[in-house]
C-alpha cells in the first residue's frame, strides 16, 4: 500500500515536472536569448486555460479547445511583442519587471470581466476518463497522458533545438546573438518566433491542466513563480537544464506535499501539522534553490557566455 | 546619480514644501472634510512611504533589485499580532524584538542574496519572499491563510494611544520624516557616495580597495529595517496580518511605487506612493476593473520613464 502510494506521488510529480517544463521552456530561452524577464508568461498559461475551455464548452472538442488555445495565444504573444515587449530589450531588468506586472495585473482583470471571477471547471475528453492498472494501482488515464505529452515535447524540443537549422539560429544566438544579426539572420523575426512558440508551449500546459484544476483568475501567478525557480536552478538559457529542473521541482514539491504533514506530525498536533505540512513543502522548493543560487550562482547547467 | 542639492529656483523645493505641508495638515482637511476616511486613506500612503523609502536604499541608490522587501513589512506584522495574541501589547518592547529579528533575517538572507547578481539577485530575493509567504500561512494557529486580527494595538506609552486615528497618523508621519531625515543624511556621508559609486562603476570601485558586501549589505540591512518600522505600523493600521503583505506581488507594488516617484531621491518614494495610491483609490471609485487600467498604465510608465516623476521634475531644470 505505501508502495503503490509512493509510486502514485512519483508519476504526480513527474506530471507537475512535464507541465513545469512546458511552462520554463519558452521563459529560459527568452530570458536566456533577449535577456528578458517575463512576469506575464504565467498570463499566457491562464489565457490558454481559458481560450480552450471556452471552445471546450462551445464545440465540445478537446482538440479543438488547445488548438484554439495555443493558437491564439501564440497570435496574442506575437502581437504583443511586435508593440510593445522588444522595445524592453534593451532596457534594464527594473523596467522588464515592471512592464510584465503591468500585463499580468491587466490580464487578471481581463479575465475577470470576460469569464467573471468564479473559477470555469473543464472537463476532460471521454476517451480519457479511465484509468490504468499499474503495479497494483490505477492511475488516472488523463495524468499519465500529460506525462506523455510532456515527453514527446521535451523530444520534439531537443530535436528542433539541436537537429534543425532554425534550432541552430536560436543556439547561436544565445551565445553570440550581434555574430548572428551580423551574418543576414533576420534576428527580431527569430525572437517574434521565439517568444510567440515559448507562450504557445506555457498556453499548451494550461489547456493541459485546465480539467485537472480550477481555471481562474490569477492561477498563473503561483505557477510563474514556480517556472521561474525552475528556470533559476536549471541555468538561465538552457532547455536542458530547465528540464531536469522542472522534473526536480515537480517531485520536490509533490513529495514535499505528500509526505512533509507525516512527517510535521511528529513534532506538531496533528491540526497544525496538517497546514504547516503543505507550506513547509512549499518552502522546501524554494530552500532547495537559495542552497543551488548560494553554492553555483549560475544554476546546474549554466550556458556559455 | 549625483545627489540632491536644494536649488530654489527649481520647482524641487517648492513642490515637496507643498506636499510636507499637506501632510501636516490632513487630519485638519480630514475633519474639515467631515470623513475619518481621508485619515485613515492618508495614513496609509505615509506608512507605504515609509517602507519604500527603505526599498529605496538598496534599489534606488544601491542599484540592487530586490523583490523581497515585502518580507520584512510582513515580519514587523507578524511580531506585533504574534505579540498582542500572547498579550504583549508594549509597543517599544514588540519594535525591539521586530528590529532584532529582522536585523538577523535580513543579514542571513543579504549575505546569501549578494553572492549572485542582476537577475540571480532578484530571483533569490524573491525566493526568501516566497518562503517568508509560505511561513506566515502554515502559521496555522495564528489565522494562517486567512490572516491574524489585531486583539489590541500597540501601546508606545508615553505616546498617546494609537486608538486614536490622529495619533496614530502623526507618529506615522514624524516616522517617515525621521525615515527621510535618515537617508537624506546618509546618501550624503561617505557611505552614501560609497554605495552609489558601486552602482555606478563597481569594477573603479573594488579597484580603489572598497569591500562591496560590506557596504551593500549594511544598506540592505538598514533598508530591512525600514521597512519592519512600516510593518510595526501597518499592523497597528489595519489592526490586522495578513499573510499577502509579504506576497510577490507586494514586493512588485513596493518597486512599482520607487519607479514610478523616482529612484534615487529622498522625496522620489513619498510622491510614488501618493500618486500609485490615489490613482488605485480613484480608478476602483470609477470601476471595479480598476486594473486592467492600472495594468496598462504600468506599461506606459515603464516603456517610458526613465527617472520617475521626480526625476522628472529635475531634468526641466536642465544643468545648473
Amino acid at each position: 500500500m505505501a508502495w503503490s502510494l509512493l509510486f502514485s506521488q512519483v508519476l504526480n510529480g513527474v506530471q507537475l515536472g512535464m507541465l513545469l517544463f512546458l511552462l520554463s521552456a519558452g521563459l529560459t530561452l527568452v530570458f536566456g536569448i533577449m535577456n528578458f524577464i517575463n512576469l506575464s508568461h504565467g498570463s499566457f498559461y491562464m489565457l490558454g486555460a481559458y481560450f480552450a475551455a471556452a471552445t471546450l464548452a462551445h464545440s465540445g472538442s478537446f482538440l479543438l479547445a488547445g488548438l484554439v488555445g495555443v493558437g491564439g495565444v501564440m497570435l496574442l504573444a506575437f502581437v504583443l511583442e511586435r508593440l510593445a515587449l522588444r522595445r524592453l530589450y534593451p532596457k534594464g531588468h527594473l523596467n522588464q519587471v515592471l512592464a510584465t506586472l503591468g500585463l499580468l495585473m491587466f490580464f487578471n482583470e481581463a479575465v475577470r470581466m470576460v469569464w467573471g471571477a468564479q473559477p470555469v471547471f473543464t472537463s476532460q475528453p471521454a476517451w480519457l476518463n479511465g484509468s490504468v492498472p499499474l503495479f497494483g494501482m490505477a492511475y488516472p488515464s488523463y495524468r499519465l497522458m500529460i506525462i506523455a505529452a510532456g515527453i514527446l515535447l521535451a523530444a520534439g524540443i531537443y530535436l528542433l533545438i539541436h537537429k534543425t537549422r532554425v534550432g541552430m539560429l536560436v543556439r547561436a544566438s544565445s551565445t553570440h546573438p550581434d555574430t548572428v544579426a551580423a551574418l543576414g539572420v533576420n534576428a527580431r523575426l527569430l525572437n517574434t518566433l521565439l517568444f510567440s512558440v515559448g507562450a504557445g508551449l506555457a498556453a499548451l500546459a494550461g489547456w493541459l491542466v485546465g480539467p485537472i484544476v480550477s481555471v481562474q483568475s490569477g492561477m498563473g501567478d503561483d505557477v510563474l513563480i514556480l517556472a521561474l525557480v525552475v528556470i533559476v536552478i536549471g541555468g538561465i538559457g538552457s532547455i536542458r537544464g530547465a528540464f531536469y529542473a522542472a522534473l526536480l521541482v515537480g517531485l520536490v514539491d509533490t513529495m514535499g506535499r505528500a509526505y512533509m504533514p507525516q512527517i510535521t506530525r511528529q513534532f506538531f498536533e496533528r491540526s497544525v501539522a496538517d497546514a504547516a505540512g503543505p507550506a513547509l513543502a512549499s518552502m522546501l522548493i524554494y530552500l532547495f534553490m537559495a542552497a543551488i543560487l548560494a553554492v553555483r550562482p549560475g544554476g546546474l547547467f549554466p550556458t556559455k557566455r | 546619480m549625483f545627489p540632491e542639492s536644494i536649488s530654489w529656483r527649481s520647482p524641487r523645493p517648492w513642490l515637496a514644501s507643498a506636499i510636507v505641508l499637506l501632510l501636516l495638515l490632513v487630519p485638519l482637511l480630514s475633519q474639515w472634510a467631515g470623513s475619518s476616511f481621508y485619515l485613515t486613506f492618508a495614513t496609509r500612503i505615509v506608512v507605504f512611504a515609509i517602507a519604500v523609502s527603505g526599498l529605496n536604499l538598496v534599489l534606488g541608490y544601491g542599484g540592487l533589485i530586490s523583490m523581497g522587501h515585502a518580507l520584512f513589512v510582513g515580519l514587523g506584522a507578524y511580531v506585533v499580532g504574534i505579540g498582542a495574541t500572547h498579550g504583549l501589547v508594549n509597543g517599544w518592547a514588540q519594535l525591539v524584538i521586530a528590529l532584532a529579528l529582522s536585523a538577523v533575517v535580513a543579514l542571513v538572507t543579504g549575505l546569501v542574496s549578494l553572492r549572485t547578481r542582476g537577475i540571480g539577485f532578484i530571483m533569490i530575493t524573491l525566493a526568501f519572499n516566497q518562503m517568508f509567504y509560505f511561513l506566515a500561512v502554515s502559521l496555522k494557529q495564528y489565522g494562517g491563510d486567512d490572516g491574524l486580527p489585531l486583539e489590541q494595538r500597540s501601546s508606545f506609552a508615553p505616546l498617546p494611544s494609537l486608538d486614536g486615528k490622529v495619533a496614530l497618523y502623526y507618529l506615522c508621519l514624524a516616522v517617515l520624516f525621521a525615515v527621510m531625515l535618515l537617508i537624506w543624511r546618509l546618501v550624503h556621508s561617505r557611505f552614501g557616495y560609497v554605495l552609489r559609486g558601486f552602482q555606478a562603476n563597481e569594477r573603479r570601485m573594488l579597484a580603489a580597495g572598497f569591500p562591496r558586501v560590506r557596504y551593500q549589505l549594511s544598506a540592505y540591512v538598514l533598508s530591512a529595517l525600514i521597512c519592519t518600522v512600516a510593518g510595526v505600523l501597518q499592523a497597528n493600521l489595519t489592526t490586522f496580518s495578513s499573510p499577502s503583505y509579504l506576497s510577490w506581488q507586494a514586493s512588485g507594488e513596493q518597486i512599482l511605487i520607487v519607479v514610478l516617484g523616482g529612484m534615487g531621491t529622498v522625496m522620489g518614494p513619498v510622491v510614488g506612493a501618493l500618486v500609485l495610491l490615489i490613482l488605485e483609490e480613484l480608478l476602483s471609485g470609477i470601476t471595479q476593473h480598476w486594473m486592467a487600467i492600472l495594468g496598462p498604465a504600468i506599461l506606459l510608465v515603464a516603456l517610458v520613464s526613465q527617472r520617475g516623476i521626480w526625476g522628472a521634475l529635475r531634468h526641466r531644470e536642465g544643468r545648473p
